[in-house]
């Protein structure tokens, strides 16, 4: 069976800078995969080179067995792939729950119809996802009005709307407290395991990536220079080293 | 060849004052994001000043020149004035209100120049020691030709070595990428804001000036350079002083060889030429892309809302009141709401693409006109009756725009702004030029309502039907999963992308919409005037749908309809004042100043409490 994201040699530079370098990597339905890396590693690169925001110069990115680059965002996800983004990014003049409610519309292919108001579409499905993610007390809160951490979790939200199968979690808990951060991935980690999902995420905080990821993929300056379970990693000579020699 | 050669010269000397106004254009938007509609009138006025100054001065070389300068500096004092005075209240407020204000400044420029020189075109004195011609391979071309063929790429290499050889060039050119840079930098931004504003007046004084001897001075120079110099800035790049340069001397030479060709077409060129490059390149030819950029301010709260028990209540109660007007009031004022109503219409299909759909234009009138011509053409052509034509008129327009939202969907923000103005202008000169089939600047008379219709009551009652039909079907789209599709583009491209939403494909139906609803309006208008003019596509008229959604308010609904009213009701009171150009101008000014959240904004604002649903 094909696996569920297979990349293989992905590459992408600007200018002179290769942001991804010869990266390879898979993930299998059911698995959490943390990226790791120092600023400008690539992470966020690699995040948009799969969803399709930036297109690769050389490599390939197949999900379920389909090769994706090339392919618009917009097509990528409806190839059942939710992400969020590093900036959270979200229709800020409306509330959470017509952002929700948006995505659902578009899942559904509603986002032409003008034959019914928005506001008796998709409500009750909307607000069991922010059930899910643990923001329904704040459903008619306008968007740019709300905390960071709020509004990651509000990307969570509509992340989920196409029943996806790969998340692309980009920092999903920046901006949150310790104890709100622990909860949020807590859930992810529950969300990922109940509906027998992929998820890609980064994450600059070390306990949240060792407690939650299976598998973990290090990338330095557009290199992936170390793969493999928590245990390894933590025990890899060149990660100790970029991590040690880039902080002391 | 000899022949050849001229006509390349004249394209040359051509593009030399559109070059100069197109280059003080860009740097002040680089600069400021002020899209400064007065720069055609700044233009004017150079020209206008130097007229006077010559003919002040005594006669001679050294003198003419010196009138020259003198009015390119007058004109550059003029600049920094109105930014001090004026603009720089107005930074905070939201940038498409700057335009207003702009705006503002044109019509009372206007209107001073018509007082002080008289409505009269004026004839440019010519230069001394520059009177001859001379001979090329049996051709010739006029020595003053040859001077402004020089002056332009002198200018050109002054300002290129301004802006990379001194301080204040770097601090420019680093404002210019990136103006948070310039707070960083430690630099008083007022200063020099007030100093760009000073440059870019200046130029546009001195394009004004040079130009004066060749094409005399007349009333019509602002909107027309205007519209030129946005096509120069855009083809050559924003911000890009050599690509202005280079898209100016393509025009040029356009509109010299155009003439040989097909005289009828030169304007179409021009403007086509802007279509082309904006598709290849679609920053221009050596602008580099920006991160797409919001037009930020006026629509980021706007946080429509479905109206609450009260407003629907006060709707009625206004509805009532249209039913019954009929019984209280004259002819005359039967008359005016129906054209309240139309241009209520046109804004609101404005607003529609504009506040929502977060695209702005420039050029709306393109399809108000393009219904009514659409309407005139067939009830002249093959007798159509009425309600066919009304019919077909927002289908025709309808296509229009999806031909002209094709390209402009491709930009965005004040890029897009610009493509639909230069679109605009195609449509008017197409009118304007091809008077065998359209009448030219005749126009299309006798255009009037059928029998059952041609009662006032009756047709006042026609047009209240068609326009409240259309502005709540636009209001009902607005609130449903179409508008709020349009607004997720608007908000966040990234995050409308990336849940399965085809953007572009959207905002160009976005502005089909617009373009029909605004066409149907434009089909009523014929009927109730009688006749159209090319006038109804013109820049101004454009400008006019802008000021009315943007003196609304564009974060409220309804602010478009608060805004028609308050300016057809404006225009109606002042303008058979003498000089109510000058009066209206002054009044936008101040509504600027006043209220920066629109006149309907402002209502919100203030009593917005009483009318909110309570769980919002
Ligand atoms: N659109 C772009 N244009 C030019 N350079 C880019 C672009 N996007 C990323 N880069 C460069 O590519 C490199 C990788 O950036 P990327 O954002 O992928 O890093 P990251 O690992 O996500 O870093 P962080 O932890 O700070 O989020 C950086 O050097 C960055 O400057
Ligand atoms: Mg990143």
């Amino acid at each position: 069976m094909a696996k569920l994201l297979e990349v293989s040699i992905l590459s992408r530079s600007f200018g002179g800078i290769t942001a991804v370098d010869h990266v390879s990597f898979d993930l299998d339905a059911g698995q959490i995969i943390a990226m790791i890396g120092p600023n400008g590693a690539g992470k966020s690169t690699c995040f948009n080179l799969i969803n399709g925001q930036l297109q690769p110069d050389h490599g390939s990115i197949k999900i379920c067995g389909r090769e994706v680059a090339g392919l618009h965002p917009r097509q990528v996800w409806k190839l059942g792939v939710g992400r969020t983004f590093q900036i959270a990014s979200i229709f800020a003049t409306m509330t959470v729950l017509e952002n929700v409610q948006m995505a659902l519309i578009s899942f559904n292919k509603q986002a032409r119809s003008f034959l019914r108001t928005v506001r008796q579409l998709y409500v009750d499905e909307s607000m069991e996802l922010l059930r899910l993610v643990g923001i329904e007390d704040q459903s008619h809160r306008v968007c740019g009005l709300l905390s960071y951490g709020d509004l990651k979790r509000v990307e969570l939200a509509m992340a989920l709307t196409n029943q996806p199968k790969l998340l692309l979690l980009d920092e999903p808990t920046a901006g949150m407290e310790p104890s709100e951060r622990r909860r949020l991935m807590e859930l992810t980690t529950q969300i990922v395991r109940n509906q027998n999902l992929g998820a890609l995420f980064t994450e600059h905080d070390m306990d949240v990536v060792f407690t939650h990821a299976d598998r973990i993929i290090v990338l330095n300056r557009g290199e992936l220079i170390a793969q493999g379970t928590p245990e390894q990693v933590r025990h890899n000579d060149r990660v100790k080293e970029i991590y040690l020699g880039s902080r002391s | 060849m000899g022949f050849y050669i001229v006509q390349i010269l004249t394209g040359l000397s051509n593009a030399s004052a559109l070059f100069l106004v197109a280059c003080g254009l860009s740097l002040i938007f680089g600069v400021t994001r002020i899209v400064n509609f007065a720069h055609g009138s700044f233009y004017m006025v150079g020209a206008y000043a130097a007229y006077a100054f010559i003919a002040l001065l005594p006669h001679g070389v050294f003198f003419f020149w010196i009138g020259v300068l003198g009015a390119a500096l007058a004109v550059g004092l003029l600049g920094a004035a109105v930014e001090t005075s004026l603009l720089r209240r107005l930074y905070h407020a939201p940038e498409l209100f700057l335009l207003v204000a702009t705006f503002g400044i044109v019509l009372i420029l206007q209107d001073l120049t018509r007082w002080l020189f008289g409505a009269e075109d004026l004839l440019g004195p010519r230069a001394p020691g520059l009177t001859g011609s001379v001979d090329i391979m049996g051709s010739l071309i006029p020595q003053y030709d040859l001077a402004l063929i020089v002056i332009a790429p002198l200018i050109l290499a002054g300002i290129w070595l301004l802006l990379h050889r001194t301080r204040w060039g770097v601090l420019v050119r680093a404002a210019t990428e990136d103006r948070e840079m310039v707070g960083a930098l430690g630099v008083n931004q007022a200063t020099l804001y007030t100093a760009v504003f000073f440059l870019g007046s200046f130029l546009a004084g001195l394009g004004g000036a040079v130009q004066l001897p060749k094409g005399g001075a007349d009333l019509l120079m602002d909107m027309n350079v205007v519209a030129a110099a946005f096509v120069v800035v855009v083809v050559g790049g924003m911000g890009s002083i050599t690509g202005a340069y280079l898209a100016a001397v393509i025009i040029g030479e356009l509109s010299s060889f155009g003439i040989l060709v097909l005289p009828q077409s030169t304007l179409v060129m021009m403007f086509l030429v802007m279509a082309v490059v904006l598709v290849i390149r679609p920053y221009g030819l050596f602008g580099r892309a920006e991160a797409p950029e919001q037009i930020s301010g006026a629509v980021s709260v706007s946080l429509l809302q479905p109206a609450s028990q009260r407003l629907r209540i006060l709707g009625l109660v206004l509805l009532l009141a249209i039913v019954l007007l009929p019984a209280v009031a004259d002819a005359f004022q039967l008359v005016l709401m129906t054209e309240i109503a139309l241009v209520s219409l046109a804004s609101m299909s404005l607003y529609f693409m504009m506040g929502p759909g977060g695209m702005l234009s420039f050029g709306h009138a393109a399809f108000f006109g393009g219904g009514a011509y659409a309407a005139a053409l067939m009830v002249h052509y093959f007798q159509s009756p009425m309600a066919l034509a009304i019919g077909l008129a927002p289908l025709l327009t309808g296509l229009l725009a999806l031909v002209i939202g094709w390209f402009c969907v491709r930009l965005s923000g004040v890029y897009m702004a610009m493509l639909t103005l230069a679109f605009a202008q195609i449509c008017w000169s197409i009118v304007f030029q091809w008077g065998g089939f359209t009448g030219g600047d005749d126009g299309i008379l006798s255009i009037w309502p059928a029998d059952w219709a041609s009662g006032k009551v009756v047709f006042y009652y026609l047009t209240m039907i068609i326009c409240i039909g259309g502005i709540l079907a636009l209001r009902y789209l607005i609130f449903a999963p179409f508008g709020y599709t349009m607004r997720a583009c608007r908000d966040s491209a990234l995050r409308a992308e990336s849940i399965g939403i085809n953007l572009r494909n959207h905002q160009w139906l976005a502005f089909a919409i617009a373009g029909g609803f605004a066409g149907l309006a434009g089909g009523i208008y014929v009927f109730s005037k009688g006749s159209v003019f090319p006038d109804a596509m013109a820049i101004p008229r454009s400008f006019d749908f802008l000021l009315m959604v943007l003196l609304g308010g564009v974060n409220t609904v309804f602010g478009p309809i608060v805004g028609s009213a308050a300016f057809i009701w404006l225009h109606d009171k002042i303008s058979r004042i003498d000089f109510w150009q000058f009066i209206l101008g002054c009044i936008f000014i101040v509504l600027v100043v006043a209220f920066p959240h629109g006149i309907a904004g402002y209502v919100n604002r203030r009593f917005g409490r009483y009318f909110v649903n309570q769980n919002y």
